[in-house]
């Protein structure tokens, strides 16, 4: 029998040390068994490795950051689209998200680009800012939070949660804090990378565990894999891990989404107490840069994902291979400078 | 005391735990005292086993053995 063939457009081919999902994203649908692809690569620079990796990108395109505002980005849809004909778009970063999110029906019904996202009311509630709200509400234990303007508010939140605390950006970053002083330290270095407001976290013991899944928008959990990082780098980000066998941990999550109605992917974030305890800490609303981990696993999200926008059948996984590990690594390509000039001066490769 | 069920050892001595991602790696003897465990063998019965086998005292295999165990809890490898 004869597969369909989509085309799929990706962000997120910055393949760096600290990395964007797009690369582990395009492999896994590269390896869909239900359907071929063809993949456009969506940039926002022009030295994104993923832009260069023609064995895995047939083609990239250069694409406005998300402060250039909605209609620009609709129009180089628009344009892009004219060429490739895109069947299913994935967004991969945070920061795009909102737009995304917002012209999801527009994109859908005049250019016929395809997205799974959450709704705008989950990827608001969601939010490190109101994630405190959010788990008090669906009875998931979240660590105390508060939303930061100044560093004059430190102090106060300091005395409530006590040190160490956690500071961290609205979109990335975080950073532990012992003193009032050092809190502050990071407050200024975080605002001033990634805004404001800033949030001060209680800081919870434990050794933190990932689940990378997909909600179906009416309660049922697609598919989840728990993961713990084996080995860590100065940025925080998984450079090796293993998948876990953790029915409590699946529990925990099922409850979400049942409770959430989640739609799309996303990667939960918990700390697991010595107590066996486990507290959310994050819930990113796309698939993580080591969502390929879950097709190692025997559970290819991605393509389920594809198939459910795509209005395929798609059967919900129960299974996955326990103790798969995943190590990353870094490769250098030699590269034509014509190529790179073509990036960054047409905007498309 | 009694091994958790999904800890999986290897013949050459490897431990993984995966209910945490964790590893390890136990000599020889540790290899048969988490075996005994499997087995659900009794603190006593593996006592028994070491001074039966090796040419070792008593009191040393006590102590040893208490150490061994404790760490094996402490990793949270037992139940």
């Amino acid at each position: 029998m004869s597969k369909p063939k989509y085309t799929v457009a990706v962000t997120g081919l910055n393949a760096i040390d600290s990395p964007g999902p797009g690369i582990a994203v395009i492999r896994a649908l590269r390896e869909a068994e239900s359907f071929d692809v063809r993949i456009i690569g969506l940039s926002y620079e022009s030295l994104e490795p993923g832009i260069y990796m023609h064995d895995l990108v047939d083609k990239t395109y250069q694409v406005p950051y998300p402060n250039a505002g909605q209609q620009v980005l609709f129009e180089r849809f628009d344009y892009i689209n004219s060429k490739e004909n895109i069947d299913f778009l994935f967004p991969n970063f945070d920061a795009e998200l909102f737009n995304f999110i917002s012209l999801q029906t527009r994109l859908d019904e005049e250019l016929g680009i395809k997205m799974v996202l959450p709704t705008q009311e989950q990827f608001d509630a969601r939010h490190k800012a109101n994630l405190y709200e959010y788990g008090k509400e669906h009875g998931i234990k979240v660590p105390f939070a508060k939303m930061v303007f100044s560093t004059a508010e430190i102090p106060s939140i300091a005395n409530e949660i006590g040190f160490p605390l956690v500071v961290k950006g609205k979109f990335y970053d975080a950073k532990i804090a012992y003193s009032a002083d050092e809190a502050m330290q990071h407050f200024n270095k975080i605002s001033a990378q990634w805004g404001l407001p800033v949030l001060v976290q209680e800081f919870v013991h434990g050794s933190e565990v990932n689940v990378c899944g997909i909600g179906d928008g009416n309660g049922v959990t697609l598919g989840a894999v728990p993961m713990r990082k084996l080995y860590i780098t100065d940025k925080g980000k998984a450079w090796a891990g293993v998948s876990l066998d953790d029915e409590k941990l699946l529990e925990v999550t099922q409850k979400l989404v049942k409770a959430t109605k989640w739609k799309g992917p996303f990667e939960l974030e918990f700390m697991k107490t010595n107590e066996d305890e486990y507290n959310l800490i994050e819930i990113n609303p796309r698939f993580p840069a080591w969502c390929y981990l879950t097709v190692g696993t025997g559970q290819n999200q991605i393509e389920s994902l594809v198939n459910m926008a795509m209005g395929n059948k798609v059967k919900p996984f129960t299974t996955y291979d326990v103790g798969k590990m995943f190590i990353r690594y870094s490769y250098d390509m030699v590269v034509n400078m014509k190529e790179f000039e073509q990036i960054s001066t047409i905007g498309e490769l | 005391m009694k091994v958790r069920k999904n800890i999986a050892i290897s013949d050459s001595g490897f431990l993984f735990n995966p209910s945490s991602g964790d590893s390890y790696s136990v000599n020889p003897i540790g290899q048969e005292i988490i075996q005994l465990l499997q087995e659900e063998k009794s603190e006593q019965e593996i006592m028994d086993y070491i001074l039966k086998e090796y040419m070792i005292d008593k009191n040393t295999v006590e102590k040893d053995l208490y150490d061994f165990l404790n760490m094996l809890k402490n990793y949270k490898l037992t139940e």
